[in-house]
C-alpha cells in the first residue's frame, strides 16, 4: 500500500479520538473500579426495599464491601427477595444484620451490613435473616400524626383530672 | 381546488417510495463495497483526513463551551438544592447520552457533510463520473464508498473527543473558577455515569449518526441535478435533512436506550 503525509495526521486523529475514549472510560466512567474480584453470594428477604435498585452498594462502616445482584419477589412469603454479592476478601459473622440505609437525606439507598458475634462466617449461598426495612416516609408520617393526635386526645383528660383534684 | 388532484397526489407519493428505494439500494451498494475500500484503506484513510482532521478544531472548541455552559447553568440549578458537587455528574451525564453524540452529528453535517454534498454535485456536474465509467472505473466504489466509511469512521472519534473535551471543560469553569471540590467532582461523576449503559450507547448512537449523515450527503451530492442550480439546491438539503434525520433518530435511539 501506498505511503502519503496524510498517514501521520490521520494517525493522530485517531489516536486523539481514542485516548478521548480512554479518557472518558477511565475519569467519567471509572471503568477500573469494575471489580473483577471474586464473590460470594447472600441472599436476604426484605419486608420493604424502598428504592434500592442492583448494583446499589453493601457498606460495612462506610466502606463498600458488596453489590446488590439481583432484586426479586418471592411471592410465598411476600417480600422482596435480594441477592447481594459479597467481596471475598471480607468475612462477616452468620449472624450479621441488614439494613437498608440513605446516604445524606436525598441520596441514594444502600445496603448496610452489621457484623454479629457468630463464630462461622457467611458463606456462599447463606440467607441472611436478620434485616431491617427502608423507612418509608408515608409511614413515618402517619405514626407521627397517629401519635400526636393520641397525645393531644390525652392530654385535655389530664388536665381535666387535674382540675378535679384541685376541686377537692 | 386546481391544486389538487388525485392524480398529482398519487404521483407525489409514487415519486417519495421510488426515491426511498432508490435510497435504499444506494445505501445497500455502499455497505457491500466495504470489502474493496477496506482493500484499498489509502482512499478512506485520505478522506478521514480531509472529514475528520479538518473538523477537529471546530468540534473541540464546540464540546468546550457546550462543557462550559452545562457546567455553569448545573451549578446554578444544583446549588439551590445543596449539592452543587453533583455538577459533575450532570455535565457528564448529558455529554455522554445526548448532547455529544447529537451537536457532533449536527457540526459534522454542517462542516463536512455540506462539502461532500458539494464535492459529489460537483464532480456530476463535470461529468467526471461519466468520465470513470468510460474507464471502467466504478465511480461508486471508488469515490462514494470511501467518504461514507470514512464517515462512519470519523464521526464516533469526534464525538469521544466533543465528550472529553466538554468534561474537562465542565471542570475548568466547576472546579477552578466556582470552586467544588475536585474530589465530589469526580467522585459524583463516577458513581454517576454507567461504563456501558452511558458510555456505550453514547458511542451506538454516535455510529448510527455518522451513517445516517454522511449516507445523506453523498446521496443528496449523487443525486443532485448537474448545474450550479442544483448543486446549491443539494448542498441545503444536505444540511436541513441530515440535521432532522439525527434528532428524529436521536428520539428513537433514547426511547430505546434510556427507557427502565
Amino acid at each position: 500500500m501506498e505511503r502519503s503525509k496524510n498517514d501521520i495526521w490521520v494517525g493522530l486523529f485517531v489516536l486523539a479520538g481514542l485516548a478521548a475514549l480512554v479518557f472518558l472510560a477511565l475519569q467519567s466512567a471509572n471503568l477500573l473500579s469494575l471489580s473483577f474480584q471474586r464473590t460470594y453470594q447472600v441472599t436476604a428477604n426484605f419486608d420493604n426495599i424502598g428504592g434500592l435498585k442492583p448494583k446499589s452498594a453493601v457498606r460495612s462502616a462506610g466502606v463498600v464491601v458488596g453489590r446488590v445482584a439481583d432484586i426479586g419477589f418471592d411471592d410465598q412469603r411476600f417480600q422482596a427477595r435480594i441477592a447481594l454479592e459479597m467481596d471475598t476478601r471480607f468475612k462477616f459473622p452468620k449472624d450479621s444484620s441488614l439494613k437498608i440505609l440513605t446516604s445524606g437525606l436525598l441520596g441514594e439507598q444502600y445496603i448496610g451490613i452489621e457484623a454479629g458475634a457468630d463464630e462461622k462466617n457467611l458463606a456462599d449461598g447463606d440467607n441472611v435473616t436478620l434485616t431491617q426495612s427502608a423507612v418509608v416516609l408515608e409511614n413515618l408520617i402517619s405514626q407521627f400524626l397517629y401519635n400526636s393526635a393520641a397525645s393531644n386526645a390525652s392530654s385535655p383528660a389530664e388536665v381535666g383530672k387535674g382540675r378535679s383534684g384541685g376541686a377537692k | 381546488m386546481s391544486w389538487w388532484r388525485p392524480s398529482d397526489v398519487g404521483l407525489a407519493v409514487r415519486g417519495q417510495l421510488a426515491d426511498m428505494g432508490y435510497a435504499a439500494r444506494f445505501l445497500w451498494r455502499i455497505v457491500s463495497l466495504l470489502g474493496p475500500c477496506s482493500r484499498r484503506f489509502g482512499l478512506v484513510r485520505d478522506q478521514i483526513h480531509f472529514l475528520g482532521n479538518y473538523s477537529l478544531a471546530i468540534i473541540a472548541v464546540s464540546g468546550l463551551f457546550v462543557g462550559f455552559v452545562l457546567a455553569l447553568q448545573g451549578y446554578n440549578i444544583l446549588q439551590r438544592y445543596g449539592s452543587s458537587e453533583a455538577v459533575g455528574m450532570m455535565v457528564a451525564l448529558s455529554l455522554l447520552r445526548e448532547l455529544g453524540p447529537v451537536v457532533t452529528a449536527l457540526l459534522f453535517a454542517g462542516r463536512a457533510g455540506t462539502s461532500l454534498t458539494a464535492e459529489i454535485g460537483l464532480m456530476k456536474a463535470g461529468e467526471q463520473f461519466s468520465a470513470m465509467e468510460m474507464m471502467a472505473v466504478d465511480p461508486v466504489q471508488r469515490i462514494i464508498a470511501p467518504r461514507f466509511w470514512a464517515g462512519v469512521i470519523v464521526v464516533p472519534l469526534l464525538t469521544a473527543v466533543f465528550n472529553a473535551v466538554g468534561v474537562m471543560g465542565g471542570w475548568i469553569v466547576s472546579v477552578p473558577m466556582i470552586g467544588v471540590d475536585p474530589g465530589a467532582f469526580w467522585s459524583q461523576m463516577q458513581g454517576g455515569v454507567d461504563w456501558w449503559s452511558d458510555l456505550g450507547n453514547g458511542v451506538a448512537k454516535s455510529v448510527v449518526f455518522g451513517v445516517a449523515v454522511t449516507f445523506i450527503a453523498l446521496l443528496q451530492g449523487y443525486v443532485a441535478k448537474p448545474t450550479a442550480d442544483g448543486v446549491a439546491h443539494a448542498t441545503t438539503r444536505t444540511v436541513v435533512m441530515a440535521s432532522l434525520m439525527v434528532l428524529g433518530l436521536d428520539f428513537l435511539l433514547t426511547a430505546m436506550m434510556f427507557t427502565y
